[in-house]
């Protein structure tokens, strides 16, 4: 009898033990560990503005996506590991609500003649969210560390590859990198090549400065634990239970807290748009960015629902290295058969605006104004307007490059991953291309399979897409550059690239406009790329925030921001 | 008895490693890498990178190395979240998993078998008939309509119950609900039938005859029977369970370690893919062991040789 008692319970044990042994909450064990941690840091520091557990206030409750991968600004190349980031680090420059750059741990900064030498002349009394001084020699060590071979950032060439010394730093001669601290207070910057736009790079959250002590005591993981989170941005890091919230909690020692009204923000790591937009309908989170698409519909039109362009380009890429996409004209009839303002408007939900060039809205004219309003002499390129002379233009054109309706042709294959909107635009490009007389097959391949296959250009035509990191338009135009690593079309034409070399070696500011405007041109009247539509960000954000904003790079500024009640 | 658990311990050894093996092969002839992005890493970043995590070796020797640190204790630095370690991210999130998934087998393995041999008893019946529509239900309804339906009903409705996290008992309801109603429905048509099968046995005629009282003849003579089939089940399910389900955690914000799995295959985080396997082999393989040593408790006529 008692044999068969124990049978019966032992399989209740199986479960009850598992239970048993998940209860100790190791969710929580590790949290509220940041201020205690970070005030003993500071022993040297005599005046402790306040004891950081009693900063209390509002907090923000939001949803911008799931776990980052990382928020070491070094390492990160998310956006939404980004936008931490920018909550809790503060650049040399900040991007200002307008796009404009402003002053941010730099008061001023001054630039030679030449253009190579960048002086930033830093506030007085910078402070860690640990209460130690950040000095100059801070942006030293963290500049080098974006160098560093072992840190292998990846957007490490993208922000420094044009200071001086930089090639050597990358294979792990850090001293030779051109960025030196003449002072406490002064970081002077030699460039190896003019970079007009380095103050926006200089406003870069890869080039944010970061702790060299606890960087040295805790290695990699110094970005995973809150107590060892050190910043020196508007808010800290408090908490981090991975895959549920990020707690962030106003930061007494940054030089503005007097601008930021917010106790902290907490950020719900929830992945599924669903239970995001269930969570915004509780009234638990004021603001979501993962909006269900199949409720944007009953959304357009409501105040709390807002959709804002974005700086960058959803585009098709054409295979230009194989026969028959080496021919230009094929490609401007692919183009050509595309109806973007059904594409944007009615497959995109309106999410999305037409395309009517590759540069967008948002980029900026290096002679000064908006990067589109001056292309092709104000007009777009592609005329969204009339369809039906697009279509009929299309089919000339593949006429003449010797498919007459399509004859001649084999089926073509268009890759994409399968994510948002792309298989509806893959099936949508089946429908206008046979209008011509082309057969696509549409082949849809894992996201981690998808990126390698077209940057090693195994694929025929394939979805692109690209959002800018800052407003200068090299940042984008440079994609198709022959040698570039994302030149996945594997476009490759010597007058595009002239005009490319003379934009990146000139110091005139309207020589440099006109070689990048000239550079679009030759790409659209090429054909080197097929773009779709506009990037927007939509979301959802209750009236009660108040002083956010969201900018064209995808980000959300909620540092300023208050509830109202 | 010790001679054949020592017999299945070895044995389990073994298929760990072949698990081990496998994925390592298998995962590393998939195309695609742990650091690619939309925008492309320079080379020199990704030449870095694969230098620091040791993939620009042979991949003969990354094997060698791996299993040597593996046996070693050292499962390696996930290639994805960087500055985590493969135990690290398992041991933060096992135990979350394991809460929710351990009191979800618990709730499943009460109310299926009882409602199972409810059903058996009054077969034919008009409470045969409800069961086995709900657990006709529960077999065919996937798990994230469930997870969506209750989210909406209970969380967005009526607002009983929270829809984030796992910060109050409240908490657990509608995760536990959504994980158990597919096992509860499986563990009720397993313990139904097998229970009928049970009953028509000569055995309980015997018992019958014997004059042994109704409840004597239920539960020590046809549930004993009856619920090997749901042991076997059982042990595979816990494991199953244990390590958390995708769906439910990400749908309810859970912390759990079912997106791990996922996320690692999808983002070719090569170490936390080896980590996760290797741990939820060696899990199967102890809830076989277990169920084994069960069966024989339960049933004497079993020789475990």
């Amino acid at each position: 009898m008692k044999k068969r008692i124990i049978a019966l319970v032992l399989t209740a044990v199986m479960a009850a033990s598992l239970v048993a042994c998940g209860s100790t909450p190791a969710s929580s064990s590790d949290n509220t560990q940041a201020p205690a941690a970070s005030e003993s840091s500071n022993t040297d520091n005599e005046a402790t503005a306040e004891p950081l557990e009693n900063v209390d206030g509002k907090i923000l409750s939001v949803q911008v996506g799931p776990d980052p991968e990382t928020i070491d600004p070094a390492l990160n190349s998310a956006v939404d590991g980004g936008n931490m980031i920018l909550h809790n680090f503060e650049c040399l420059l900040t991007v200002a609500q307008d796009g404009s750059l402003a002053p941010g741990q730099a008061e001023t900064y001054d630039v030679t003649e030449d253009g190579l030498t960048w002086t930033f002349h830093l506030r007085d009394g910078l402070k860690w969210s640990d209460g130690s001084d950040l000095t100059a020699n801070d942006f030293v060590y963290s500049w080098r560390r974006v160098c560093d071979p072992n840190t292998a950032a990846p957007y490490a060439e993208t922000v420094l590859g044009m200071v001086e010394g930089f090639d050597e730093a990358i294979n792990g001669n850090l001293e030779a990198l051109g960025v030196t601290a003449l002072d406490d207070k002064t970081l002077e910057v030699k460039l190896a090549n003019v970079c007009p736009y380095f103050g926006s790079l200089a406003a870069f959250a890869t080039l944010s400065p970061v702790q060299s002590a606890t960087i040295e005591a805790n290695g990699d993981a110094w970005a995973i634990d809150p107590s060892t989170y050190v910043s020196n941005g508007p808010f800290y890091v408090s908490e981090w239970v991975p895959g549920s919230y990020i707690l962030m909690k106003k930061n007494p020692y940054y030089w503005n807290k007097d601008a930021i009204k917010l106790g902290g923000i907490m950020w719900n790591l929830i992945e599924d748009s669903n239970a995001a937009y269930s969570a915004y309908q509780t009234g638990d989170v004021l603001m979501i960015k993962d909006v269900p698409t199949e409720e944007i519909p009953s959304l357009v039109g409501n105040s709390e629902f807002s959709i804002e362009p974005i700086i960058g380009t959803y585009y098709v890429s054409v295979n230009t290295s194989k026969a028959p996409f080496d021919n230009s004209l094929l490609r401007q009839a692919l183009s050509l058969a595309i109806d973007r303002e059904y594409v944007a408007g009615t497959i995109m939900q309106g999410t999305y605006t037409a395309a009517t060039n590759f540069m967008g809205p948002g980029w900026s004219d290096p002679k000064g104004g908006d990067f589109l309003e001056n292309a092709n002499g104000g007009k777009p390129y592609i005329d969204n307007s009339d369809y039906d002379a697009n279509l009929a233009k299309a089919k000339e054109l593949l006429a003449e490059a010797g498919y007459p309706d399509g004859e001649g042709l084999p089926t073509l294959t268009y890759t994409t991953n399968d994510a948002g909107y792309h298989k509806a635009v893959a099936e949508y490009l089946q429908q206008a291309w046979a209008e011509i007389g082309i057969t696509l097959e549409v082949n849809v391949v894992e996201w981690a399979s998808f990126t390698p296959m077209r940057r090693s250009g195994d694929y025929e035509i394939a979805r692109n897409g690209w959002v800018g990191d800052y407003a200068d338009p090299s940042n984008m135009i440079e994609l198709l550059y022959s040698s570039n690593g994302n030149n996945d079309g594997k476009y490759n034409n010597p007058e595009f690239d002239a005009a490319i070399d003379v934009s990146r070696t000139t110091l005139d500011t309207t020589e440099r406009s006109a070689a990048l405007h000239q550079a679009e041109d030759i790409l659209m009247a090429d054909a080197g790329c097929i773009p779709v539509a506009y990037y927007s960000d939509f979301w959802l954000q209750s009236p009660k925030i108040t002083g956010s904003w969201h900018s064209a790079y995808g980000y959300w500024y909620f540092m300023f921001a208050d509830i109202a009640d | 008895m010790a001679k054949y658990i020592l017999k299945r311990v070895l044995l389990a050894i073994l298929t760990i490693w072949a698990v081990a093996t496998l994925t390592f092969f298998l995962m590393n002839a998939v195309p695609g890498g742990p650091f690619l992005s939309e925008k492309a890493i320079s080379p020199a970043a990704t030449k870095a990178l694969e230098a620091k995590y040791g993939l620009d070796k042979p991949l003969s020797q990354q094997y060698l190395t791996y299993m040597t640190d593996a046996l070693h204790g050292d499962f390696g630095d996930s290639l994805k979240q960087r500055g985590r370690t493969v135990i690290g991210i398992i041991t933060m999130k096992f135990p979350v998993s394991a809460r929710v998934g351990g009191i979800s087998v618990l709730v499943s393995l009460i109310v299926g078998v009882v409602l199972g041999c409810v059903a058996a008893l009054k077969q034919g019946k008009f409470m045969d008939g409800l069961i086995s529509v709900i657990s006709t239900l529960g077999i065919a309804v996937p798990g994230f309509v469930i997870c969506t339906l209750l989210m909406y009903l209970f969380g967005v409705k009526l607002r009983w119950l929270p829809t984030l996290g796992l910060t109050s008992p409240k908490h657990y309801i509608m995760p536990v609900a959504a994980l158990s109603f597919y096992p509860t429905a499986y563990i009720m048509r397993l313990m139904r039938s097998s229970m009928l099968d049970a009953l028509g046995q000569d055995y309980m005629r015997t018992a019958k005859a014997k004059g042994l009282s109704g409840k004597k003849q239920l539960f020590k003579h046809a549930l004993r029977n009856a619920i090997l089939p749901v042991v076997t089940y059982v042990g595979p399910l816990l494991a199953y369970t244990v390590t958390g389900s995708f769906v439910v955690e990400k749908i309810f914000t859970i912390p759990g370690l079912g997106g791990e799995f996922i996320g690692a295959i999808s983002g070719r985080d090569y170490t936390l893919i080896m980590g996760t396997t290797i741990f939820l082999a060696t899990l199967i393989v102890v809830m076989n062991v277990i169920v084994d040593i069960v069966y024989k408790i339960i049933d004497p006529r079993i020789k475990l040789k």
